[in-house]
């Protein structure tokens, strides 16, 4: 069959199949003919198709198959879609979902706390032991803010609402920010992941160091108690999501690496999305709850090792059953 | 199946579907991709400047608000629109840009989340340097984050439409052809309007053996064979 007699033939099915895509597209052309029933979608696309292999074995000309893959490609796009999540999904996920996949990586999870805890522990001992080596770290402005910001006595008794609310914006940028840099640093070869949990231990290792030489200890960890939990076992799930993408690379196993790749970062994002709901709540206790002053030390603290028991059992626990 | 195309040069991906046909996808390049990044950048940081001359009269609780905002257009604004508007950002879309699966489906969440968030490694050292550097690596185009998600960046629309050749008569050619030779034939009458009258005879000339006339009247002859190739009545 010569081009033009194929193109005759087919060209009013080609428009109805277009005009049911323009629609199904949400964008339906003014004056197109009728378009085609949804229920015949399937076997006018398998006709497509058909047609689209006889356009390539005979050769007909270029213009003819763009125009039938592009129609095809539309079609595809329309048949394999992903399904849309209900909201259902997202509890399962945290219900269940996310504490599985976190005790399946178990391993890596003690790797990232001790890569964050080590050198948090040691740059504590050491900063306590000599409060001025906090000054390789910090700028003498940043400390000089530190003391006042966990000064017994500050003037201010409480902050306003809208300051707390300014600090949520705050710690929900730069933390969660912190979470998704730590799981995209992993990329490489898990350089990246390490580098961010390590500087992490660091920095908080020594600004506790340092505040506990200093006797400001009442204020610093009554103010910490509350959301260390979540945020350190955020950062270090973030930590376990880098690192998988960095192991992937570097032993992919018997997958070649960009498949491996893929399997990671598909497990990987799974575990960020559940840092990051860890990292909201951590914010908002932050701004809330650890810095109000009105609340008594000891129930601060009491809330800090609930939280610490809720996140334990929480990983360890949760999802263990089927539902 | 004879396939005139070097494919090896072009920038096209094929897949085969479910339905035993193979599609081509048609990847875009670094260029267009970061033009159309430039203006999501316009459009984000106009959005956000926006904000924040409305959320400032509001006091410290608007900043607290504007930095949320700030935080979900640093990095879930491409995720939104790329998983529910067909793929595409507003800079992607105004350039024809469409993102989708390596296999042709459409983005879903995960896919987007990966790629969008691994963009913190692509953007290093300075302005997209790996991703620039994995994307001339990568036989599809893909930054690292793309690598990651198993998605391509495709040209959304066919190009341009051509001018249709000129009707006119169809002759049947002095010897038989085989396919490919016919598919070089109907190119050239389709394509040729896009070419200057100049190169479309020189084009014709290197045919001046097989329709014995050169110039004008060579192009002529070749598309009247093309009408004939294609079933068009004499």
């Amino acid at each position: 069959m010569k081009q033009r007699r194929f193109e005759n033939c087919h060209a009013e099915e080609w428009h109805a199949f277009a005009a049911r895509l323009d629609r199904l597209e949400r964008r339906p052309q003014p004056g197109a003919p009728g378009p085609l029933a949804v229920a015949e979608l399937p076997a006018a696309y398998r006709r497509l198709c058909q047609h689209l292999a006889i356009a390539r074995s005979r050769c007909y000309s270029d213009s003819l198959q763009a125009r039938l893959n592009q129609l095809a490609l539309r079609a595809h796009q329309q048949f394999y879609r992903p399904h849309p999540r209900r909201w259902q999904a997202v509890l399962d996920f945290l219900t269940a979902d996310f504490p599985r996949r976190v005790r399946a990586d178990a391993r890596l999870f003690w790797l990232c706390a001790a890569l964050l805890v080590l050198p948090l522990l040691g740059m504590a001992l050491a900063v306590y032991r000599a409060p001025e080596l906090i000054y390789s770290l910090l700028s003498p402005e940043s400390v000089a803010d530190l003391e006042t910001l966990y000064a017994p006595d500050r003037a201010a008794p409480d902050r306003a609402a809208s300051t707390d609310l300014a600090m949520f914006g705050y710690y929900i940028r730069n933390n969660i920010g912190i979470g998704f840099r730590t799981f995209a640093g992993g990329i490489l070869l898990g350089v990246g992941a390490a580098f961010m949990l390590v500087l992490n231990g660091v920095f908080i290792g020594a600004i506790s160091g340092y505040l506990t030489a200093r006797g400001l200890t009442e204020t610093f960890y009554a103010f910490v108690a509350g959301h260390g939990p979540f945020e350190l076992t955020g950062i270090v799930l973030a930590g376990v999501a880098g690192l998988k993408l960095g192991w992937a690379v570097v032993a992919p196993g018997r997958l070649d690496r960009a498949d491996a790749l893929r399997r990671a970062a598909a497990d990987g994002v799974r575990l960020i999305v559940g840092v990051a709901a860890l990292l909201v709540l951590a914010a908002f206790v932050e701004a809330f709850w650890s810095s109000n002053r009105a609340i008594p030390t000891t129930i601060k603290y009491a809330a800090g090792t609930a939280g610490w028991v809720l996140v334990a059992l929480y990983l360890s626990r949760a999802g263990r059953r089927a539902p | 199946m004879p396939q005139p195309m070097p494919s090896l040069l072009d920038t096209v991906r094929r897949i085969e579907t479910p339905e035993g046909i193979e599609l081509s996808l048609r990847l875009a390049g670094p260029v267009p991709r970061a033009l159309a990044w430039v203006a999501d950048s316009l459009i984000r940081y106009g959005v956000l400047w926006g904000l924040l001359m409305v959320l400032a009269t509001l006091g410290g609780g608007g900043f607290g608000l504007w930095l949320i905002a700030l935080f979900l257009m640093e990095w879930l604004y491409p995720v939104l629109f790329e998983v529910y508007v067909d793929g595409a950002t507003p800079g992607k879309k105004a350039l024809g840009l469409k993102v989708v699966h390596a296999g042709g489906a459409p983005v879903d969440w995960p896919a987007a989340l990966i790629r969008n968030l691994l963009r913190a490694v692509d953007f290093l050292p300075a302005f997209y340097g790996f991703g620039l550097v994995a994307m001339t690596g990568s036989r599809d185009f893909q930054r690292l984050g793309d690598l990651a998600a198993g998605t391509v960046v495709i040209h959304r629309d066919p190009p341009a439409k051509i001018p249709p050749p000129p009707p006119g008569p169809a002759l049947p050619p002095p010897a038989p052809l085989d396919l490919v030779e016919q598919r070089l034939l109907l190119d050239f009458a389709e394509r040729g309007s896009a070419l200057n009258p100049a190169r479309q005879a020189e084009l014709a000339d290197l045919l001046a053996g097989f329709t014995g006339l050169r110039g004008q009247a060579g192009v002529e002859r070749l598309r009247a064979h093309a009408r004939w190739l294609a079933g068009e009545p004499p």
